[in-house]
Formats: structure tokens, C-alpha cells, sequence
């Protein structure tokens, strides 16, 4: 008999959170904090969604999405998870850009690039002190008719080679292009400046089992294997949720899974107004990716060469190039002994921005082909950087929007959710029908590992208001 | 509550919100965002603990009474004047 992956849950929570990102898993803590009952449902069986590692034979592990984070995320781990989470933050030491137009080492921040700007590309120091200050002011409630391109003509103008400097982390960052909304742009670009990049010292999977055990601890109910297949509605208003044929019903049902997901698939289009439908389907789904991930063998060891580095090869940035199947761009994420303290170990992560449909309707064998070629020709690329690199190596392996589909669910293996106005969205959930939320990557700007936490602290405080105003009205009525 | 009560209250959401930070120093006429280095998220927790400590809701058109301290509690004085701490 198939195992019972639902033994042991209860019927009925006060809210249930379908998937386990981010997002998912710091709504789910926070509503256990605020004394709910929370049933949190992962189809994988791994916690953390795109927030994920694996181990290889021979010792490997490899991160998925740990190549780096603002600064914030220390605050957010602190007030959202624990002080011991949030003590293993680190900051990267080293970033390197190598391309045509130049080849640049920072550490990542305001000073730094400041520095850089006004020396390097002969900038004023105004112009750029007023460059930070019209991104830091940028919020949610701006215009959105400014996109970033125009933002940098406006500050830069003609000058590609600045533009390259600005994009090209923030694309990797968030998927967001110079043709979006400058706000995308702002705020994270803004976050990262702010004091640099970090990373978790002890690796994704240390954090992991640390926010299971958080969440255990504050009394969530966790089930693995769990793929979601309806959020049940009745009469406008959330019941609850249908998983392995078992209906378990909720007062809120607070979705993890991409927002296109949860309203076609999830939810069904007949529940929604006309008019909301029509918004829906304008929302843009935001790229996917590919990765290489490269085991170095055992013994062996790889100098320093900063912790991530920017490698094109194309003359100028533009949005086409860099999600290109023909790769010319790459980051590569170096993840030294220090990064686990106690293992000796090295690896490499190689991340391309990359499109569903390029690896969508390829046979079984072409795709076996490209994942090699993909393999090769990052290969190829590193050894500038690692000399050797081919016989430093005993483990190598590919990741496509294919994968990253498969192990998410996400459509079209979506990295970082929608496109802006995918935001509204999910914001707008609740009024459509009573009860249901969305929290995760969307809309670009609550994308990424901070973005992401954060957007569940945002949407939790939502729901606590919903089930809090439900309490207040049952006493009215219950008091004559 | 007294207004005295109420600004202990808020004090000590800060205090929990912001660790590092030494509230007892507070400046009542200074923004709080700059003394204490608050951003939105920590506005956000703020109006979270309002409401479960105090059960009230603060809704975002008002949150621009939290402000300093002595906007706080000149806005939240009335609403908490017959609340008892949640237990
Ligand atoms: C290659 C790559 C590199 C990245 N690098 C970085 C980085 O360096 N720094 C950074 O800050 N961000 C990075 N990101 C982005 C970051 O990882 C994501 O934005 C963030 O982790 C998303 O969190 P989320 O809460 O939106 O959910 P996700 O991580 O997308 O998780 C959603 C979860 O829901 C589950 N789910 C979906 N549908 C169902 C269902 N029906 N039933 C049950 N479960 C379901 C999925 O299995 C998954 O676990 C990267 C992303 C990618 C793809």
C-alpha cells in the first residue's frame, strides 16, 4: 500500500499554505506565532521550493539559489525566524564582472560603486549621488510609466558600458530587464547597495532544516509529498483543500504556488469575475533558468577568484542576448570550504537566464544533447577563470527550465514568478473570494530570497486580519 | 490605558521589533523610521503586534499617525483607552 503521506493531519486549520518556499514556510511560521493552527502541504519532499540543494555521490552538495541576498534578509530572518538563523548571515567578499566593455572587482555596494563609477567610467560624483537617491526613493506606489532603460538614459546617456555595470546582477537578481518598470530595478538594486551581498553560512540545506525545526517548534504541521490539486470554494468563500483525493478544510488557504497556477489550476477561472480574468491573462510569466553545477573533486582546491563572477562574452548587454539558448552570459557562483565550515570541499554553480520554450519541445535526445553542450561550453567558459578546471572536476550536471519546472511545479519553470503586474494579482485574491491568498515570487519586485519572505510576512498579516475581524464578528453575534 | 501606559505599550513592540536598538532612549518628537532605523516591514510588525496585543486595527491609510512617538500615541491613545493587554 502507498504510503499515507497525510497520517497525522488534522481536518480542519485555521490556514492552510500549499508549497514551501519562502514565502510559504515564513507566512506559515508567522501564523503558528499568532497562535493559529497551520497545515503547511510541499509536493516535493524536500522543504524550500527554488530555496533548495542536493548531494552527489562522492560528497557533493550543491546549492540552487544561494548565489546571494541583501542585506535585509538578516532582519527578516531575525524577526521572522530566530537570532541563530539569522547569526549564520555572511557577506560575500568578492564580485567580479568580466566582458568586453571592462573587467571590474567590487564589493558590491554603494561606496564601492561609487567609487567605481566616478573613476572607472569618469562619472560625476552629483550625478551619481542623485542616480542612488531617485532609486531609493522609489516605492511601490510609484508611476510605472518610467522603465529602467530610461532611468539610465536619463542619468547615463549612450553610456552601454554603465548600463551593463547596473543591469546584468540585477537580471540574474530578479529576472527584471531594462524594458520593465524602473521600480523592479530600484528597490532591489537599492537593497543590495545598501551593505553588500550575503550568503548562509552552512549552505541551504543548514537553513532549511533550521526553519523546519522553527516551524515544528511553533507548532506547524508539516507534510511532504503533498501535491495540492484544488483549493475548494463554495458560495465565493474558501472551504479548504483537496490533496491526495482528501478534502481537509481551512479558514484560509494561502498559496505558495505561482500566481497563475493557483488561479487556473488550483482555484478554476469559473470562480473569478470577467473582469478579473481579463487582468489575468495579461500577466507575463517572468524567464527560467539553466544551471551547471560543477562537484570539484576531493583534495583538490580552487584559488580564490571572488565569490561570484559576471561573464559575457556578448559586446553589449541586451535583455535578448542574455536569454539566449546560445549562451553568451553566465554567473558563476563560487562556493568555497568556508561556506560549510568543517567540509573541505569546493564547487561551482553556473546560472544563465534561459527560456521555457527552448527546451520545451526538444526529443528526448536533442535535450540530451544540449544539456551536454550546455555542460561543455561552461566549461569551456571557466577555464579562463579556473585554469584546468576539467581535471579538477568529478561531477557535472544540468539544470533547464524543464527541471526547474518539474520540481516546482512553476509554469514554464518560471525562476522569479511574473512579470509587475502579476502583483495585483495576487493582491487582489481576497476580493475575489473570501479567504484566498497568494504569497510568493511575483510581480519582480517580491522576488527573490528577501522578497519572498517578506511578501509571506505581508500576506500573513492579511490573513490574521481576515480570521481576526471573523472572531470580532462571531463575539458580536454571539453576545445578545 | 493611560497615555503613560500606551507609550510603555509601543515601547515595548519597538523593543521587540528592533533588539539592537535602545528604545529608552526615544526621542518622542523624532521620527521613528530614523531613530530607529525602522523600515516597512518593521511598520508592518508593528500594526501586527497593535493587533494582537491590543486587538486593534490600524488600517494603511492611517499609518502615517505612527509616525514619532508622540503621533502614536495621541492617535492610539483613544482606541486603547479601555483595552487590557491581551492574555
Ligand atoms: C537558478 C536560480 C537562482 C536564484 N538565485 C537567487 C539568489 O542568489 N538570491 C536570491 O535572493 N534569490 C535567488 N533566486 C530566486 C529565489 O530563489 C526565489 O525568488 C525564491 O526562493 C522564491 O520563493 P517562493 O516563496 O516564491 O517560492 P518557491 O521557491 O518558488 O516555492 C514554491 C513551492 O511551492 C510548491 N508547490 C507549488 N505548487 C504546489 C502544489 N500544488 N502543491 C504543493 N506544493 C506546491 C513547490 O514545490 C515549491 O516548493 C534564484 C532562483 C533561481 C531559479
Amino acid at each position: 500500500m502507498a504510503k499515507n503521506w497525510l497520517k497525522g493531519a488534522k481536518t480542519f486549520y485555521d490556514t492552510i499554505v500549499i508549497g514551501s518556499g519562502l514565502a510559504g514556510m515564513t507566512a506559515a511560521n508567522k501564523m503558528a506565532k499568532l497562535g493559529y493552527s497551520v497545515l503547511l502541504l510541499e509536493h516535493h519532499y524536500n522543504l524550500g521550493g527554488l530555496a533548495t540543494w542536493f548531494k552527489r555521490k562522492g560528497g557533493h552538495i550543491l546549492d540552487i539559489s544561494l548565489h546571494g541576498f541583501p542585506i535585509g534578509m538578516i532582519k527578516s530572518l531575525r524577526k521572522y525566524w530566530t537570532k541563530d538563523i539569522a547569526d549564520s548571515v555572511i557577506r560575500l567578499r568578492k564580485v567580479q564582472f568580466d566582458n568586453p566593455q571592462f573587467n571590474i572587482e567590487t564589493s558590491f555596494d554603494k561606496v564601492d560603486f561609487t567609487n567605481i563609477l566616478r573613476e572607472r567610467f569618469g562619472v560625476l560624483k552629483e550625478t551619481i549621488d542623485e542616480f542612488f537617491a531617485t532609486l531609493r526613493a522609489m516605492n511601490f506606489y510609484d508611476k510605472l510609466t518610467i522603465s529602467t532603460q530610461e532611468v539610465f538614459e536619463k542619468f547615463f546617456p549612450g553610456r552601454t558600458d554603465i548600463h551593463r555595470f547596473l543591469m546584468e546582477p540585477i537580471t540574474y537578481a530578479n529576472g527584471s530587464t531594462l524594458e520593465d518598470p524602473a521600480i523592479t530595478y530600484g528597490i532591489v538594486f537599492s537593497n543590495f547597495m545598501d551593505k553588500g551581498v550575503y550568503t548562509f553560512e552552512g549552505g541551504t540545506n543548514t537553513l532549511i532544516k533550521k526553519m523546519k525545526a522553527e516551524m515544528l517548534k511553533n507548532g506547524v504541521d508539516i507534510h511532504t509529498h503533498c501535491p495540492v490539486d484544488k483549493i475548494l470554494v463554495d458560495d465565493k468563500k474558501v472551504t479548504g483543500v483537496r490533496v491526495h483525493g482528501q478534502d481537509i478544510g481551512a479558514r484560509a488557504v494561502l498559496s505558495n504556488s505561482n500566481i497563475l497556477s493557483t488561479v487556473h489550476k488550483l482555484v478554476g477561472d469559473e470562480h473569478f469575475s470577467d473582469e478579473f480574468m481579463d487582468e489575468v491573462k495579461a500577466v507575463r510569466l517572468n524567464n527560467s533558468s539553466c544551471q551547471v553545477y560543477i562537484g570539484i573533486k576531493k583534495g583538490e582546491t580552487i584559488d580564490y577568484v571572488g565569490d561570484l563572477l559576471f561573464t559575457s562574452t556578448a559586446p553589449e548587454f541586451d535583455t535578448e542576448s542574455i536569454l539566449s539558448k546560445d549562451v553568451t552570459s553566465r554567473s558563476f557562483s563560487f562556493y568555497y570550504p568556508h561556506i560549510r565550515p568543517g567540509s573541505d570541499r569546493y564547487a561551482i554553480v553556473s546560472s544563465t537566464n534561459a527560456k521555457y520554450e527552448d527546451w520545451a519541445d526538444l526529443s528526448e535526445e536533442e535535450y540530451l544533447k544540449e544539456k551536454d553542450h550546455l555542460i561543455e561550453t561552461t566549461l569551456d567558459a571557466l577555464e579562463k577563470y579556473v585554469p584546468n578546471i576539467r581535471n579538477k572536476v568529478d561531477h557535472l550536471e544540468a539544470a533547464t527550465p524543464k527541471t526547474f519546472k518539474r520540481y516546482t511545479l512553476h509554469p514554464s519553470g518560471t525562476s522569479f514568478g511574473t512579470k509587475f503586474e502579476g502583483l495585483k494579482i495576487s493582491q487582489d485574491l481576497p476580493k475575489q473570494i473570501e479567504g484566498l491568498f497568494h504569497a510568493g515570487s511575483v510581480g519582480i519586485i517580491m522576488s527573490g530570497w528577501l522578497g519572498a519572505a517578506n511578501y509571506g510576512v505581508i500576506v500573513a498579516n492579511e490573513v490574521d486580519k481576515m480570521l481576526r475581524s471573523q472572531e470580532v464578528d462571531s463575539l458580536a453575534t454571539a453576545t445578545p | 490605558m493611560d497615555k503613560e501606559k500606551v507609550r510603555t505599550a509601543i515601547l515595548d513592540i519597538i523593543a521587540d521589533i528592533a533588539p539592537d536598538e535602545d528604545v529608552s532612549s526615544v526621542d518622542d518628537d523624532v521620527k521613528l523610521r530614523d531613530q530607529f532605523n525602522l523600515d516597512s516591514m518593521d511598520f508592518l510588525d508593528i500594526v501586527m503586534e497593535l493587533r494582537k496585543r491590543f486587538n486593534i486595527e490600524v488600517p494603511e491609510e492611517d499609518y502615517e499617525h505612527l509616525i514619532t512617538m508622540s503621533s502614536c500615541i495621541s492617535y492610539l491613545s483613544p482606541l486603547m483607552k479601555d483595552r487590557q493587554l491581551a492574555s
